[in-house]
């Protein structure tokens, strides 16, 4: 039998095959590493990506995911070998040192040339004047009370300043029942900590652990922070194993009643509900120093994002960022993540239908956000100093003062 | 057969070893030497991987970590917690191995005990650490017992005290570690010949006479081989106490696979890590060596 193949069948494969490879041509793929989808309810960040791509014909996304500890490391060799996706997930810690290797793209030349509207961002972070990270999705810290704890304690008003939280955390700690006031995570494997649960005093109360782009630890606001935390484990009332502690276990001690205050991510509070449905807790802004009165400080984590300098696809790659910080798709992106948005416009679902989260979008819309250790070099390093000069005061080998003084010298090497 | 044809079998089988050879040589070159040679050559570069353009550093990095308190007494606390890990997994494994051995316990007991015994083999050192950490912390197990048992009139703060945390640590790992001398040292007892014991009866001798006479001179090569092999392995373990401490509190529990993980991912100075890397490495090919002698002068 032989087989004949029609001229007419062969010119329409060619055509067919000349336009897919065209068409294929045409296509730009924008590689997007981030540690957020494994973090997102299965699927959603991918629909996300093809809504953009049906958005913008002609720009494909391939997602490049993994646990956050990965992505960082992923993100630094990339850095080096000059291999780093087109547009990366980046936590502010990182970016001081990936500006070091030239490798984010300022966005400023970006923004201006397809004007950007940049009110309607919650920050830009910037490094050297160059705009290199937004924060697409931020986790408030706020404190978390045990109401049944504090009603037992006797404490009616819930604490605004540091000295009514020292008095309502002595009153909710009773050592013979293994229930403490609060509870302080110092562990030098993660040394977030200092960051979470001690430095969130300082800008509470609108203060800086900086002067002049430079580490003012020796300065009045963090050594009244010392003191303070000093004043709090000097009462008994900080539950045991600080120095080993880590924010896993800090949820676990509040979510079994054994502490009463916990300064935490609101990314956690159905994490809470759903290991102890009956604890009936409530939220407030972290304390201020006496007499304040001004905006509060709220201390956050985020989901930012960046572009690579060498990106070949910076155009594509901007128009990527630019979707996501958008109001709709950015409210769609935070509700999926129970975080706040990078867009001031943009509101999440879940403040509306839960109270909870309704009452930190308020704590949050009357504050502003702070972390000063986002943009600074070596984050994690100084965390792990500070951190390791604080255990040495609380352990009794040195002062408030000698801490603040000590982990200014080593942060000043870093600077 | 030609002279070129004989030349050319003779190459062949000169050449056919190597061929045979080949598949493991470039295993062990691409995941061995490769990697080593790479860290090596790090230790030498300012800025080593972060950048593409670095440059020679000479032994700057060595000077730094030879000049940092910490290394120094992370080496410390590393010959402390290996050294007290060799000697407890010795003592530990020969003890039950030697009651795993003995005619007078019942055999299913022993049976039961040789399982028992065995079990913190089973576990992942993340497990390992995760047990320790719930046993050992303020309001855990430990604590509770000794303190119903008046041992302790306060809760101790194992790993989160300086006093006490490199103690517990060490402790975690010698209940991680003894099965290894106990399955070595029970299989080279019951290979001793029962000749030995009964020439020792029929002289008089008492128990401890024989296990210092005849037990432990037979035992003597798997001692010697283990210790080094556990000597080796043991310095270099980081997930026990990274998990559990994270080389803290202070710097009480930083041994040095810690402080070199610190260094490469908390201060991203991989440099410098690479440094504290290779003299890891010296420390472990100089017991390598020992090794390696001893088992030649076998």
């Amino acid at each position: 039998m032989t087989f004949r193949i029609k001229p007419a069948m062969l010119k329409m494969a060619a055509a067919a095959w000349l336009l897919g490879a065209t068409s294929a041509m045409a296509d730009t793929t924008l590689e997007f590493t981030q540690w957020w989808e494994p973090e997102l309810p299965a699927g959603s960040l991918r629909k996300i990506m093809d809504e953009f791509e049906a958005a913008n014909p002609g720009i494909k996304v391939t997602l490049v995911s993994g646990p956050y500890a990965a992505t960082r490391d992923q993100i630094s060799v990339g850095a080096a070998t000059g291999t780093l996706s087109d547009v990366v997930g980046l936590d502010g810690a990182w970016v001081n040192n990936l500006n070091a290797q030239n490798a984010l793209a300022d966005m400023n030349p970006m923004m201006d040339a397809s004007k950007f509207d940049k009110a309607q961002v919650a920050d830009i972070i910037k490094v050297d004047g160059k705009a290199v990270m937004f924060p697409v999705a931020s986790f408030v810290y706020p404190v978390f009370v045990n109401l049944d704890l504090a009603a037992q304690a006797g404490v009616t008003k819930l604490p605004s300043t540091r000295a009514e939280f020292l008095e309502a955390a002595k009153k909710m700690t009773h050592a013979d029942k293994n229930q403490y006031g609060w509870v302080l995570p110092l562990s030098l494997q993660t040394p977030s900590g200092v960051q979470n649960d001690m430095m969130s005093w300082v800008w509470a109360s609108g203060q800086s652990m900086m002067a002049d782009g430079k580490p003012a630890l020796e300065g009045k606001p963090v050594v009244d922070m010392l003191t303070f935390v000093k004043s709090l484990n000097d009462a008994g009332t900080i539950s045991p194993g600080i120095a080993t502690k880590t924010e896993q276990e800090k949820v676990e001690e509040f979510v079994n009643d054994r502490v009463g205050m916990m300064i935490d991510s609101l990314a956690h509070v159905n994490l809470i509900r759903k290991r102890n449905p009956k604890l009936n807790f409530d939220l407030i802004p972290v304390p201020v120093v006496e007499n304040y009165n001004g905006k509060r400080g709220l201390p956050y984590a985020s989901w930012g994002i960046g572009i690579s300098a060498g990106s070949k696809h910076q155009g594509e790659a901007w128009k990527l960022v630019q979707y996501l910080m958008s109001e709709k798709v950015n409210a769609k992106l935070v509700s999926l993540a129970n975080a706040f948005p990078g867009n001031v416009n943009a509101k999440p679902d879940f403040v509306t239908s839960d109270k909870a989260f309704g009452k930190a979008f308020e704590i949050f819309k009357t504050g502003y956000l702070a972390n000063e250790f986002t943009g600074l070099p070596v984050a994690e390093d100084l965390m792990t100093q500070f951190d390791v000069e604080a255990q040495k005061m609380l352990a009794g080998e040195q002062s408030p003062e000698q801490a603040a003084a000590n982990a200014q010298k080593g942060w000043t090497a870093k600077f | 057969m030609t002279r070129q044809k004989r030349s050319r079998h003779g190459l062949k089988r000169a050449v056919a070893p190597y061929l045979y050879l080949s598949p493991s040589l470039l295993i062990i070159g691409l995941l061995m030497l490769l990697p080593m040679v790479t860290v090596i050559s790090y230790s030498f570069q300012n800025s080593a991987v972060l950048r593409l353009d670095s440059s020679f550093a000479g032994l700057k990095h060595y000077q730094a970590i030879f000049a940092d308190p910490v290394f120094w007494a992370s080496l410390w606390h590393t010959l402390y917690f290996t050294c007290m890990s060799v000697v407890f997994h010795m003592t530990i494994g020969m003890i039950f191995a030697l009651m795993l051995n003995s005619d007078r316990i019942n055999p299913t007991l022993r049976n039961i005990l040789r399982v028992l015994y065995i079990l913190p083999w089973l576990f992942t050192a993340v497990i390992i650490a995760v047990i320790w950490r719930l046993l050992l912390e303020p309001n855990g197990v430990v604590n509770s017992i000794l303190m119903q048992l008046g041992l302790i009139g306060s809760k101790i703060e194992w790993f989160s005290s300086p006093e006490t945390a490199l103690h517990a640590v060490t402790f975690a790992n010698i209940w991680a570690g003894y099965p290894l001398f106990m399955v070595s040292l029970l299989a080279g007892l019951q290979g001793i010949p029962k000749d030995f014991y009964e020439a020792a009866d029929i002289d008089g001798a008492k128990a401890y006479q024989k296990l210092i006479f005849i037990t432990i001179p037979q035992l003597m090569p798997i001692i010697i081989s283990i210790s080094l092999l556990d000597f080796i392995w043991t310095m270099q373990v980081f997930p026990l106490i990274w998990i559990t401490t994270g080389g803290g509190p202070i710097y009480s529990t930083e041994v040095l696979s810690t402080y070199t993980y610190k260094l490469a991912f908390s201060s991203y100075n991989l440099s410098q890590a690479s440094a504290s890397a290779v003299v890891i490495l010296l420390i472990s090919l100089g017991l390598t060596l020992l090794y390696i002698r001893y088992q030649k002068a076998r």
